[in-house]
């Protein structure tokens, strides 16, 4: 099979994983802001029965993977754009990565404490 | 045909080169060029805050104590304005993605419109981040 490494359609599936996952976190967004504004005052009560549901646990966790790919995306586009030597821009890329599957575990170990 | 329309047209220098004074004096972005490179910086600024605001979820769901103490920690004016930047950074994000997604569903494409609709992003983003800072705090 002949494939080219660059072209039409590689970089199709992150671009629109990058728009399905904003369309995500705008939803949860939007539903998290309700939440806040209503409740009259946060004390520690509200905020941890707020997070002990199942349903937000999830919410929060879909967010959070969303995130993830969305920053992933958006950070290596940066890094396209601005860094030029190869190795350097492969190491940030990795360090990114890295970085941000730290932040989904620790994500998880916050929500299931 | 008039004379005027007969003179050669005056030539700007060309090619003309990048540098900083050309950046920042010279070259003037449109206002759809402001909500791009906005909607950019903004992402990566909350990319960069992401450990710190994880770090505050992380202490505000540890404890009751620990809770308090972010609370606290949350209404000091420096901390207060960096998490005002970030509700910003935030609002531009959305309001200029929502505006992206629109673009790319081909609406919105005309100079005029594009330019309204980059008003209106702007606009909507302060209204949002005066609002959430006044319910927030």
């Amino acid at each position: 099979m002949n494939r080219v490494v660059t072209g039409a359609h590689y970089g199709l599936r992150d671009w629109l994983a990058q728009r399905i996952t904003a369309v995500i976190m705008a939803i949860y967004s939007v539903i998290a802001v309700v939440v806040l504004i209503s409740s009259k005052s946060i004390t520690y009560a509200v905020w941890r029965d707020l997070f002990a549901q199942g349903w937000m646990r999830v919410a929060t966790l879909l967010f959070a993977v969303s995130l993830a790919w969305h920053a992933w995306v958006g950070v290596r586009d940066i890094l396209m754009d601005y860094i030029k030597p190869d190795g350097l821009r492969l190491s940030l890329q990795v360090g990114t990565l890295l970085v941000i599957a730290t932040y989904v575990g620790w994500t998880i170990q916050i929500l299931w404490r | 045909m008039s004379d005027a329309a007969l003179k050669t047209p005056v030539r700007k220098p060309r090619p003309k080169y990048l540098n900083l004074q050309a950046l920042l004096f010279e070259i003037r972005l449109p206002v759809t060029g402001w909500i791009s490179i906005l909607h950019r910086i903004s992402g990566a600024l909350l990319f960069v805050a992401l450990v710190w605001l994880l770090w505050m979820l992380d202490h505000s769901l540890s404890s009751e104590a620990a809770f308090e103490k972010i609370k606290h920690y949350a209404g000091l004016w420096p901390v207060k304005l960096a998490l005002l930047v970030l509700v910003w950074a935030y609002s531009h994000h959305f309001c200029a993605g929502i505006r992206y997604l629109f673009l790319d569903l081909d609406k919105g494409l005309e100079k005029g419109t594009a330019r309204m609709t980059s008003w209106i992003v702007f606009g909507t983003s302060f209204a949002l981040t005066a609002f959430l800072g006044w319910r927030l705090w």
